[in-house]
């Protein structure tokens, strides 16, 4: 069955004075109202969200959120696969429709994370890593770090075109209203900025956010009722790599990227060349570069060589996070692969804004952990 | 205490050890210490942002042990991941595993304090 996307929100990404609930219920409402679908429409309800207990005490939330909307007695599900979560719930409601157990689902993804320190956040986040790895003080920064030193020594790539990601991506974000930092940065500015974890300095990283997105997915049939305006979803694929990061057989190799857009393009029946814009996941910079190399649009070790020549600006070959990415738009963690949809669906529908580029075909790749979990979806617009 | 790698029957090497082998899903019956042994340095970083209860900087590196004189052993080299002794490292250099009694402070993390070890090794420049 052809599952597509009806509608999409997304709140104010920064540093938010409400909580979890009230993230959730706002992208939730906002997301019915664009979807101009009733809430006791909804069948089923996923609420992607790693860490709520976590950061804020609150758990159960996705019978908080299905009771706040009035979309009861619908089935509801908290999806957790960490930074992949928002990816992941895209997949859960995929099969919801695709299976026929759902004509009408709603997806909402939120995170809670700025009332934590730095350090007690990224703790949270590297509670994921294997007691073998925690116990070192490992941080996913480091395993950022670690990666990037190897990639910029095995392929010759020089330190600046990590930095022209940051660039690149903090441009785009000045053309998101929804985007946690707005603002421009220089060369310099990043290149300068405080070692984080070397090579990496703090303008590698995404900043820690609070935010919520949603997608509304239904038939393709349902959606024809209901709007001109919609996106397919053609291709969707998951996958797993090692828990313990340095039991990789090649470290610049995310082996859930490639297998799961393999999936994604076997089924919508597309290749790399076919896509027009994508979203990655751009927790650090050096992730941009292993994803265009995952998702095959590069070959290994030459993804720096895109970001040098302007490849992968919003008007270069293939525009690469026109939303601004995690870079610039922030990232709370289970709205993210969230928000990267509600990217590529506003970009297949026209709805961009200054954003818009000239898109049929969109791909979005959510990564959680280093890679350690990933969901490639791909999209298209309706003909 | 050892740095302990599991063997399953077709001669795959991991560490951490695993119940059945990640590259085959064959039971990971053998094991063998890696703490005698000296190891090459793969990759490495200065972590400054720490979590609470990690030393800052905290210097960690990714090292490859070379098993190829480990009889059944199929797989040539195994990695492992720990803290550095010192913060001056570079790709390459000659590491030696010395044991710590903790490696960060279990008090002060996320994680129940008894739900898993903090003892361990740091790689020891030679």
């Amino acid at each position: 069955m052809g599952v597509a996307v009806i509608g999409a929100s997304m709140t104010k990404f920064g540093q938010r004075d409400v909580w979890i609930r009230e993230l959730l219920s706002q992208a939730g409402e906002e997301c019915l109202t664009d979807a101009g679908v009733a809430p006791d429409d909804v069948e089923h309800l996923y609420v992607s969200n790693m860490a709520s207990g976590e950061f804020e005490g609150q758990t159960g939330i996705m019978n908080l959120l299905a009771h706040d909307l009035g979309v009861l007695p619908a089935y509801s599900e908290r999806v957790d696969q960490t930074s992949s979560s928002g990816g992941a719930g895209i997949y859960e409601a995929w099969q919801s429709v695709a299976s026929g157990a759902s004509e009408m689902t709603l997806l909402v993804g939120g995170e809670k994370m700025t009332h934590k320190t730095t350090g007690q956040a990224t703790d949270i986040i590297a509670s994921i890593t294997h007691p073998d790895e925690y116990k070192h003080g490992v941080t996913l920064p480091s395993f950022a770090g670690m990666t990037a030193r190897h990639y910029l020594e095995r392929f010759d790539a020089p330190r600046e075109s990590l930095a022209r990601v940051a660039v690149k991506n903090h441009r785009n974000g000045v053309d998101n209203p929804k985007a946690q930092f707005q603002k421009e940065i220089t060369m310099e500015k990043a290149l300068e900025s405080p070692i984080i974890a070397d090579p990496l300095r703090l303008y590698d990283f995404c900043p820690i956010t609070d935010g919520s997105a949603a997608l509304m997915f239904t038939t393709e049939e349902r959606a024809k009722e209901i709007t001109d305006e919609y996106a397919l979803v053609s291709g969707i694929g998951g996958a797993t790599d090692t828990h313990v990061v340095h039991e990789r057989d090649d470290p610049t190799i995310m082996g859930g990227v490639v297998e799961s857009s393999k999936q994604a393009y076997e089924m919508a029946g597309l290749g790399p060349n076919d896509l027009d814009v994508a979203e990655l996941h751009d927790m650090f910079t050096i992730l941009e570069f292993l994803q265009l190399e995952g998702i095959g649009v590069a070959d290994q070790g030459t993804a720096w060589e895109m970001a040098m020549d302007g490849a992968t600006a919003k008007d270069g070959e293939l525009p690469i996070n026109t939303s601004g990415g995690l870079k610039s738009k922030g990232h709370p963690l289970g709205a993210s692969g969230v928000a990267q949809g509600v990217e590529i669906y506003e970009q297949l529908v026209g709805e961009a804004g200054p954003r818009q580029v000239e898109a049929d075909t969109a791909l979005a790749c959510n990564v959680g952990g280093f890679g350690n979990c990933v969901i490639t979806t791909i999209m298209e617009a309706a003909e | 205490m050892t740095l302990e790698a599991g063997m399953c029957s077709n001669g795959h090497v991991s560490y951490p050890t695993h119940p059945l082998c990640p590259e085959c899903g064959e039971p990971q019956e053998e094991s063998f210490d890696l703490s005698d042994r000296t190891g090459e340095v793969v990759t490495w970083t200065h972590s400054t942002a720490t979590p609470p209860g990690v030393r800052e900087p905290n210097t960690l590196a990714i090292v490859e042990f070379d098993v190829t004189d480990i009889d059944d052993a199929s797989d040539e080299f195994v990695r492992a991941l720990g803290q550095v002794t010192s913060d001056e490292v570079e790709t390459g250099d000659t590491v030696e595993p010395v044991y710590v009694e903790e490696l960060r402070d279990p008090d002060a993390g996320i994680k129940v304090p008894e739900s898993q070890d903090w003892d361990g090794y740091r790689w020891d420049p030679v």
